[in-house]
């Protein structure tokens, strides 16, 4: 009776595969997600090594052009305050356009750090569900709309209302006065960029800084409560301290943020580099003077086109060390509930 | 002991006139956070007014469908919107398959060692790269290169990189939303791992997936900066090669290499001439873009709103 037992494997109407093709199966999927996974760290190596290298030949070329050798080059680069790569005699000192990268960051965050943190704190703290889940979105969309169309907002809308606001200041407080002998803001100043950027950078910090201070726990907001302080006083003295490193990780985000910002500070605060501090002024940022030099169409490998990438590696190291701070102080805050 | 009276009183007032303090306090601090979300809402409500009563007039069938042109009663946006359209489909096709590979391996598949670690590292600092770094990366790599050119083909790689850490984190986010029920029940009827993805987790996640598509969608057609550092011409009358045929075989790629301009570029070549009827055009672009990426942003947090209440495990 033996030779008559079903031989499963004919009746079935299966057509698997065998356990080998399975398995090479499984192991080729896994290796080409594992590519697509590592493809990120591949970006990251092409874009240091390009920067890198494109920069090598930036300063080779400034050594030859009138430096004297690369060191002398990269000395000027760090330290001297004229930077004019297209006109003779050229000069490439870098702390023009770090000076307009500062002070369009700064102006940016003042408006964003109080705005962004009292919003945030109403929003965790005060405001009704309903009211947060509704107004949340809205916020988000500040940081959805297009940089260009913020770059015209304030060139067209901002800077003119500045301009009004500023001659009517000064008309009020020291009357009687001919009209040219105002203090005039140019059409083109980094105090309207800035604060376009600030508008901008608002929802990158109420809501980050949202999220971490609704992660605080509501026993310690209980706690508080029964010692009989109020939510403001709970708000500030407990979720404020118990959130902060995640608070502090919004900031840096939006510093990053307001630093590589480029097409609001290309359109609205000027395209020459000028070395100052003062709001007021147009000056170019670093973002603002890759994409002037990307538009006039420079020959590959002349020294003008090179310095882009010196300006760009700058730019990279900046955000990179910003990013670091910024991951490590938001992967502090997760670890302590 | 009649003076213990006395003293309560005195503390009580004490007490009180305290608390009416910290009530004050409180409301002035909801003032003040009420009058910052106001200020935040009115910038907003200002910047889309000011570009929806200068831009609206001009924005006509006639606008969209002309190329530019040097008088601005003439020009129009035909060449901007194609241009963008191409380019987020070539960003889509990239950044798509590539993101969600790679936040598949990263959720399902990455051990937990210093290497998988690194990436994720990597990845978050990524997603902070300011966008014109990843412009100078494109002009290094695809433009001279690889000889890609000032193309079509470059811009869609070089926003698909831009929009690569967006999609891998909501990937991650939406599969690890996914309950371990559904994996264990499909290891148990002998699924491999592989099937156990394609068949069960990856249609389950799709929502949280393509929301984050769309965010990135929306990200990379408001994106500037990396397309004119690649060399973007600003000004261009033609378009790109059409990509169906009349003849055989009815599909062509030549489309893939031409040049081009997008939206948002030609806008900010309108914005930075000083001519007024310039800037009604620039008004009237802006008006297109923030359609484009508001309504696309909104479609995303419908989206999310959505699959966040649909599915309950």
């Amino acid at each position: 009776m033996s030779d008559s037992a079903p031989n499963y494997a004919t009746q079935l109407p299966l057509n698997l595969p065998s356990r080998t093709v399975r398995i090479w199966r499984e192991r080729i999927i896994a290796t080409i997600l594992f590519l697509a996974a590592f493809s990120s760290v591949a970006t990251t190596l092409a874009i240091v090594y390009i920067l890198f290298s494109e920069s090598v030949i930036f300063f080779e070329l400034v050594a030859e052009d009138h430096a004297g050798t690369v060191w002398a080059a990269l000395v000027e680069f760090l330290t001297t305050t004229e930077w004019s790569p297209l006109i003779e005699p050229k000069t490439f000192g870098v702390l023009p356009l770090l000076t307009g990268t500062l002070v369009t960051c700064l102006v940016g965050l003042t408006v964003a750090i109080p705005l962004g943190t009292v919003m945030a704190i109403y929003l965790s703290d005060f405001a009704s569900p309903r009211l947060r889940e509704s107004l949340k979105p809205v916020l988000e969309l500040l940081a959805g709309i297009p940089t260009v169309v913020y770059g015209y907002f304030a060139l067209l809308l901002v800077s003119p209302t500045l301009q009004k606001l500023i001659l009517a200041v000064q008309m009020f407080f020291w009357p009687g006065r001919e009209e040219f002998e105002y203090f005039q803001l140019p059409g083109f100043n980094m105090l309207s960029a800035g604060i376009a950027i600030g508008i901008m950078i608002i929802p990158y910090i109420s809501s980050l800084a949202e999220d971490s201070m609704r992660a605080v726990p509501v026993y310690l907001r209980e706690g508080s409560y029964a010692m009989g302080a109020t939510r403001l006083q709970t708000a500030i003295g407990v979720v404020l301290p118990a959130a902060f490193s995640g608070i502090v990780a919004a900031y840096i985000l939006a510093i990053s943020r307001a630093v590589g910002e480029t097409m609001i500070v290309a359109v609205a605060a000027g395209l020459q580099p000028i070395f100052t501090l003062n709001p007021l002024e147009g000056a170019a940022t670093t973002t603002a003077f890759i994409v002037s030099v990307s538009l006039g169409d420079l020959p590959h490998g002349s020294l003008e086109y090179q310095s882009i990438f010196a300006a760009g590696i700058m730019l990279f190291l900046l955000t990179l060390i910003f990013n670091i701070l910024g991951y490590f102080l938001s992967r502090r805050f997760r670890e302590i509930y | 002991m009649t003076t213990a009276p006395v003293e309560i009183t005195q503390d009580l007032t004490a007490i009180h006139r305290s608390i009416d303090q910290r009530r004050l306090q409180e409301k002035i601090f909801i003032l003040l956070g009420l009058l910052s979300i106001l200020f935040a809402l009115l910038a907003l409500t200002a910047l889309v007014l000011d570009l929806f009563f200068r831009g609206l007039p001009i924005l006509n069938w006639r606008f969209i469908t002309s190329p530019p042109s040097s008088t601005p009663e003439e020009a129009g946006v035909l060449i901007a919107w194609v241009g963008t359209l191409l380019v987020m489909v070539v960003t889509a096709l990239f950044a798509i398959p590539m993101g969600v590979a790679a936040g598949i391996y990263l959720e399902e598949y990455a051990p937990k060692n210093w290497f998988s670690n690194f990436i994720e590292i990597n990845i978050s600092n990524l997603a902070g790269v300011p966008s014109i770094i990843y412009g100078l990366l494109a002009l290094g790599f695809f433009v001279y290169t690889l000889n890609l050119g000032q193309s079509v083909a470059t811009a869609g790689l070089t926003l698909g990189l831009l929009i690569l850490p967006i999609v891998i984190v909501t990937t991650r986010e939406s599969l690890r939303a996914i309950s371990s029920t559904i994996r264990e029940a499909a290891y148990a009827v002998g699924a491999s791992k592989w099937q156990m993805i394609a068949d069960h987790v990856l249609p389950y996640s799709m929502g949280g997936i393509l929301t984050g598509i769309i965010v990135g969608i929306s990200r990379a057609i408001g994106e500037t900066a990396p397309l004119i550092t690649i060399g973007a011409l600003t000004f261009i009358t033609f378009l790109p090669d059409s990509p169906l045929k009349s003849e055989f075989p009815f599909i062509s790629f030549a489309w893939l290499q031409s040049p081009f301009t997008v939206l948002p570029i030609q806008m900010f070549n309108w914005v930075s001439r000083p001519q007024e009827a310039f800037q009604v055009n620039a008004a009237a672009a802006g008006i297109i873009l923030l359609v484009l990426t508001l309504g696309v942003n909104g479609l995303a947090i419908y989206l999310r709103y959505r699959f966040r209440k649909g599915i309950k495990w």
